[in-house]
């Protein structure tokens, strides 16, 4: 009320400019008050929401009891029930099992980033254009296409046994860094060609743009392909990374012992499957934060350069 | 022509939007009557594609009303996809979909949303590509058109739909002389065929030429609003002919 007569009186006293004036100073409006039209908006879509709600919690409440009453209500419910879920055994796994995990964390932070470094040089070098680029793009083309083939598993048991047995001067023996390498090799292959989908997807008007303002092959790549072509793959190598963190438990072929190795060594000793319920809860555990952690950082990436007004 | 005694195609009743703190539109009204072409001028940030967008229900308004046909388009029970298939948009940018050719492009809408058969689609689009001399790039992609034959494009892939109001959004601001006298010669025949129009534009001459009304923008209100001859010829409001002024400086008029 008082706010608004003041801005009247601004504008009148000075009086200045042409008739009818007072243009300058733009239109003088009461302040906003939203309208009843609004309010009764916002109410029903309050309702909505409260409703979905509602519904969604309920659903879920009624396929949790359907399935709890299914499973807890079979005959072998008993059983099962204390051959795998059994307190006690996971309590006494518990231990191991976490200190397996120290393995799979380890083999993960080394082999993880290798892996990314690895699969973005290889796909670097698939999309390279030229014919003197030829050899290059054919070898990264036959490694893409002979490791993404081969089994991990074989593989592991090719580089774990066989790098010893050829007994060379100076070369590790040790089962978890062959068993890393193995994972990186493997791994590499796939991830490069989750880059390369990513580079392609690229437009090439922004290569057009890039080059124009004078940024070579490389600067091109780095500065406007690459941040665009990663960040539409990020989904896809969070995917790669947690299956990863699931095969880092595959270094047992070779001796070393990770969560899951532990817990095979508990359920040999007393055929309980408890503790290779844990480790497997473990797995989940670890892989959640990643994802989520992922998914906030696209979000705020896209959050950063939407106009709004999503459809 | 403004002054049709039959009610609007589209009507804006004090539309409000901001974006976090900021006020984009506040409060703005507006009436567009059937087959008349009523253009958006202001400058840039003045809200004029907002209101573009608001209509077409890309953005959600904060408060006031849109009509469309008498009906409150802006209601959260209406289905908003509902409302788009009546209603035709062309962007500043062209937006078509690069992994379309131009056929596909036009006749997916058509196909999909009003379930047209593949061929009569075709046939339809193939007909408004033919008057637009674009019938031999029927099955080029966006990527290998110039810029004025993407947006004569975009233009077919929005009026193929026969929608009720064509909103058009700088579709020309992309665009070099000759291209842009090429798309707004598009517009014009529009005009002809009395299809009712809404589109924001810095084309002052084409403006004051197929307008019907001419809203000026500022501050998130129509400053000024009046027939071509009125807002162009003898503009009341200072900030008007301080805009015009310069537009005019810039040799845009």
């Amino acid at each position: 009320m008082s706010e608004q007569s003041v801005s009247e009186s601004d504008v009148s006293v000075p009086s200045v400019g042409p008739p009818g004036g007072s243009d300058d100073t733009g239109v003088v409006r009461p302040p906003y008050v939203p309208s009843e039209r609004r309010l009764a908006r916002e109410a029903y879509r309050r309702s909505r929401t409260r409703r979905s709600a509602i519904v969604a919690t309920a659903s879920t409440l009624a396929v949790a009891a359907v399935l709890f009453f299914v499973i807890t209500g079979s005959p072998g419910w008993p059983v099962t029930k204390k051959t795998f879920l059994d307190p006690g055994y996971a309590r006494s796994a518990l231990s191991p099992v976490l200190h397996g995990f120290v393995l799979n964390l380890e083999l993960l932070a080394v082999c993880g980033p290798t892996i990314l470094v690895l699969g973005l040089l290889i796909a670097a070098v698939r999309t390279l254009r030229g014919p003197v680029f030829l050899p290059l793009r054919l070898l990264a083309t036959a490694y893409v296409d002979f490791f993404r083939g081969f089994p991990l598993i074989i593989l592991l048991l090719l580089i774990v046994f066989g790098v010893p047995a050829l007994q060379l001067q100076g070369v590790t023996n040790d089962p978890i860094l062959l068993g890393g390498a193995a994972l990186v090799i493997n791994y590499s292959a796939y991830v490069a060609e989750v880059f390369r989908a990513g580079i392609e997807s690229v437009h090439p008007s922004q290569r057009a743009a890039a080059r124009s303002i004078g940024l070579t092959y490389a600067q091109t790549m780095r500065f406007v392909v690459l941040p665009q072509a990663v960040r539409r793959v990020v989904p896809a190598l969070v995917n790669d990374m947690a299956s990863l963190q699931k095969d880092t438990g595959l270094v047992y072929v070779g001796g070393a012992i990770d969560a899951v190795a532990a817990a095979h060594i508990q359920v040999a000793s007393s055929f309980n499957y408890t503790p290779l319920v844990v480790a497997g809860l473990g797995f989940v555990i670890l892989t959640i934060p990643m994802t989520r952690y992922a998914d906030w950082l696209t979000r705020r990436m896209d959050r950063r350069r939407a106009q709004g007004g999503i459809v | 022509m403004s002054t049709v005694a039959t009610a609007p195609v589209l009507r804006f009743e004090s539309v409000r939007k901001t974006f976090g703190e900021q006020v984009i539109l506040d409060g703005v009204s507006l009436d567009v009557p059937e087959h008349s072409v009523t253009v958006l001028i202001g400058a840039s940030g003045s809200g004029k594609s907002t209101l573009l967008r608001c209509a077409n229900l890309l953005e959600e308004v904060d408060d006031g009303a849109i009509w469309l046909d008498g009906e409150d388009v802006t209601d959260p029970r209406v289905d908003a996809d509902a409302v788009r298939r009546r209603i035709g948009v062309v962007f500043q940018a062209y937006n078509l979909f690069p992994h379309l050719n131009v056929l596909d492009n036009i006749t997916l809408g058509q196909r999909r949303v009003h379930k047209v058969t593949r061929a009569e689609a075709e046939r339809r689009a193939l007909e408004l590509l033919d008057r637009l001399g674009l019938a031999a790039k029927a099955k080029e992609y966006p990527d290998r058109l110039s810029g004025g034959q993407q947006q004569r494009v975009a233009l077919v892939r929005a009026i193929v739909s026969e929608p009720r109001v064509l909103l058009l959004d700088e579709i020309t601001a992309a665009l070099d002389p000759e291209l842009v006298t090429e798309v707004l010669s598009v517009v014009r025949d529009l005009k002809e065929q009395g299809r009712t129009m809404v589109l924001a534009t810095h084309e002052m001459a084409f403006a004051r030429d197929v307008a019907d009304q001419v809203c000026f923008l500022a501050d998130g209100v129509i400053l000024e609003r009046g027939t071509s001859a009125q807002v162009f010829g003898d503009p009341q409001h200072e900030r008007t002919r301080r805009f015009l002024s310069r537009v005019r400086e810039a040799g845009r008029l």
